[in-house]
């Protein structure tokens, strides 16, 4: 709380003093992100913290190093509530560009709300850090407007990832051709179990049972029970984080624990761990950390005191890392010269906590497509990259 | 066909159910199908328990009070939230903390009829206008009580572990929590269903509902009954709210999902009546439990509308609802 108390009265002190105060020793830094409606659950978990986070860090440390006037910049921040509509969030970014005339703009929240302000951030010049899209078209993208850089791999990455891993498990003898999947029936769901459909049939999977069902589907019984039935070596599902836990608490009640397990977004939250315990051990899904690294040791540990809780292993520390790379780019250049910062920070190499991050045609390749739950942490275990982990297979049977 | 056993020859009704699954399995044999029919009747009632439960607060309100409770669905989260918070902190089973969730509930719910609805009742000339109010006067409750939700607890996904164990039943498979939640459900229907049917206060609130100005006549406290019947409700919403939070993850600004699914099993049931929010929840629960099993998990919410609109046409008032005079 006083957190937020701080940041608002940074933001009011900002308002009130306007653009008159000297530029140069003040950083000042917006952003429009959803704090009410259905994306506040996603932004308050992965994106928001993370902004809070970062800005108490360089604030504390005294600010960013500017060169070209030798002293360092404090933050000062601006924040708008989208209202998880993006007609708000392009209002609020218009209005950050053009009358609170913020140095940077930091990101909203989710593909769409990214994907929608990319046009307006590139008119305006400002860089722009897109973590949480995950587009099959940000190739194409970047090369229309050159500021925009993603961070989360394509989707059809993560399906890559999923089957090669299921693959060379099959291939090693410790899982069989029967597949199990489910997804949710909106856009998520029928894009990643489409691809995976194609994925699975042409690496020679039997899909022994294959079906979606609706958005915020309060009682998922039917969709384990029958997966159950079809006896399946691997469960797979494109879920959202409510489905996610109601999907492992109904497989947990009835006793279905298939050799793999595997379930969408919100298996990387702490929460998870939280809710089942020992039981997470072993179960697979979307995301992943390399919790060996010193500098993912301490992020967790840090944004723990900070916020009071963990961040999820997934999009979390590459938001922060994404933050430390516009940092030291700002360093480098040294004074706000947004078209030289956009520069470094595509050709780049930066120093963060998940590692060196160089972008190549301005998408991070580091990004893991499935994590797994082993001992206390949720590790990468595909693309086979650094830190790879060997995935726990068969799932150990739930506590 | 191997499926073709004797067995099913025996039963008609297995049958039918066999042609239903015909593209899943062609050996589909008696000794399959009965657990299959216990699954979906199990899991079918327990979920449709929880839809009871839901909306029987909301039918009370707007029953008898005749408030449109919109803000309904964060009643239930700030609930669900007061039990996530006395688990976690202080490892207070949510089942004991109804004791105090309830009657707190109770107090809150008669002060806000009290303080902001009774200004609303004061003024309306007829109950269509008192529907009206209250249905924009409890809109912006409703983002009240959500910001002070989001302002306290943030965004984020909340859930916890209590009592998810496996119960058997007749060799189907429950989590103990939902079917914890549908006893509390029944006992509670069934005991407010008895108090409003058998007791003086009960048979009150009844008349308050039937005709508010006939029930003056026979010295009935009409505002004092609608604030109790409203205050009633809310106790019911917590109850809700606290026992749903055992099997759910649920954030602060999801309570607009439960409002809808309790319009829906209000108006189904005939507004008002708890016996019809009871059986109009249970219907909706099997009805989308066997169609998950038997056709498309896909189809449950094309499934819950149209027995949603069947019932509106054969009975437009609800399964238990009195035509309007």
């Amino acid at each position: 709380m006083k957190l937020i108390n701080a940041l608002s009265a940074a933001a009011l002190a900002t308002a009130l003093l306007g653009s008159g105060a000297q530029a140069q020793d003040t950083i000042r830094i917006g952003w429009a992100i959803s704090k009410t409606g259905p994306f506040a659950a996603g932004a308050s978990v992965t994106t928001l913290p993370n902004y809070q986070v970062w800005v108490k860090d360089v604030n504390d440390a005294g600010g960013i190093m500017l060169k070209s006037t030798g002293k360092k910049a404090r933050i000062e921040i601006i924040e708008y509530d989208d209202r998880s509509n993006s007609e708000e969030m392009i209002k609020a970014v218009e209005r950050l560009a053009t009358q609170d005339k913020v140095d940077f703009i930091l990101p909203p929240w989710s593909t769409g709300l990214n994907l929608a302000v990319a046009p307006v951030l590139n008119k305006y010049g400002y860089p722009h850090l897109a973590v949480t899209a995950n587009s099959n078209r940000a190739p194409e993208m970047v090369k229309r407007w050159p500021n925009l850089t993603f961070w989360l791999g394509l989707p059809s990455e993560l399906i890559d990832g999923l089957v090669d891993t299921m693959s060379t498990l099959r291939r090693d003898g410790k899982i069989g051709d029967k597949v199990a999947m489910a997804a949710v029936g909106d856009q998520f769901g029928i894009e990643q179990s489409t691809a995976a459909r194609e994925g699975l049939k042409k690496a020679g999977f039997n899909l022994v049972y294959d079906k979606s069902y609706p958005f915020g589907t309060q009682d998922l019984q039917p969709v384990i029970k029958d997966a159950q039935a079809a006896a399946p070596d691997s469960f797979i599902a494109f879920s959202y984080p409510p489905d996610t836990i109601g999907l492992t608490d109904q497989a947990k009640v009835s006793g279905f624990s298939p050799k793999v397990f595997y379930v969408g977004v919100g298996t990387a939250f702490p929460i998870y761990k939280g809710k089942f315990g020992a039981s997470a051990e072993g179960v697979m899904g979307v995301g992943g950390s390399n919790a060996d690294l010193p500098g993912i040791k301490w992020y967790i540990q840090h944004h723990k005191e900070i916020i009071g809780r963990e961040p999820d292993r997934w999009a979390s520390p590459i938001t922060y890392a994404s933050l430390q790379v516009l940092q030291q780019a700002i360093e480098r250049v040294g004074k706000i010269d947004r078209e030289a910062i956009i520069r470094e920070i595509n050709t780049g190499a930066f120093d963060t906590i998940i590692g060196k991050v160089q972008l190549k045609d301005n998408l991070y390749k580091g990004v893991w497509a499935v994590g797994q739950w082993q001992g206390n942490d949720f590790y990468g275990i595909a693309p086979k990259q650094d830190g790879v982990r060997t995935p726990i297979v068969p799932k150990p049977a739930w506590q | 066909m191997p499926g073709l056993v004797p067995g099913i020859h025996d039963l008609t009704w297995c049958t039918k159910v066999k042609t239903w699954m015909a593209g899943t399995s062609p050996a589909m044999t008696v000794s399959q199908t009965m657990p299959l029919l216990i699954d979906i009747l199990l899991a079918g009632i327990v979920l449709g328990g929880m839809y009871a439960l839901i909306a029987m607060g909301l039918t009370l309100q707007y029953g008898v009070a005749r408030i449109m409770n919109l803000s309904h669905g964060e009643g239930m989260i700030a609930a669900a939230f007061g039990a996530h918070w006395a688990f976690t902190a202080f490892v207070v089973s949510p089942l004991l903390g109804l004791i105090v969730a309830m009657p707190l509930a109770f107090v809150a719910n008669w002060l806000i009829y009290g303080l902001v609805l009774m200004p609303l009742v004061r003024r309306a000339k007829n109950r269509a206008m008192l529907e009206v109010d209250s249905i924009l006067a409890t809109f912006g409750l409703l983002f009240v009580l959500q910001g002070i939700m989001l302002v306290v607890f943030g965004g984020q996904f909340y859930t916890y572990t209590y009592l998810s164990v496996p119960v058997d039943i007749f060799g189907s498979t429950v989590a103990l929590n939902r079917l914890i939640a549908l006893i509390f459900a029944l006992v509670i229907g069934t005991g407010l269903y008895l108090a409003l049917t058998r007791t003086r206060q009960g048979t009150a609130l009844r008349a308050v509902a039937a005709d508010p100005v006939a029930a003056q006549l026979v010295a009935i406290d009409v505002r004092n009954a609608s604030a109790f019947a409203f205050a009633l409700g809310g106790a019911l919403v917590a109850a809700g709210g606290v026992l749903v939070s055992m099997f759910s993850t649920f954030t602060a600004s999801m309570g607009v999902v439960f409002t809808m699914k309790a319009l829906i099993v209000v108006i189904m049931g005939g507004v008002g009546n708890l016996a019809g929010a009871m059986l109009a929840g249970i219907m909706l629960g099997l009805a989308e439990t066997a169609v998950a099993r038997l056709v498309d998990p896909g189809l449950t919410i094309a499934v819950t509308y149209a027995l949603f609109l069947t019932v509106l046409l054969v009975r437009p008032t609800g399964l238990f609802g009195r035509p309007a005079r």
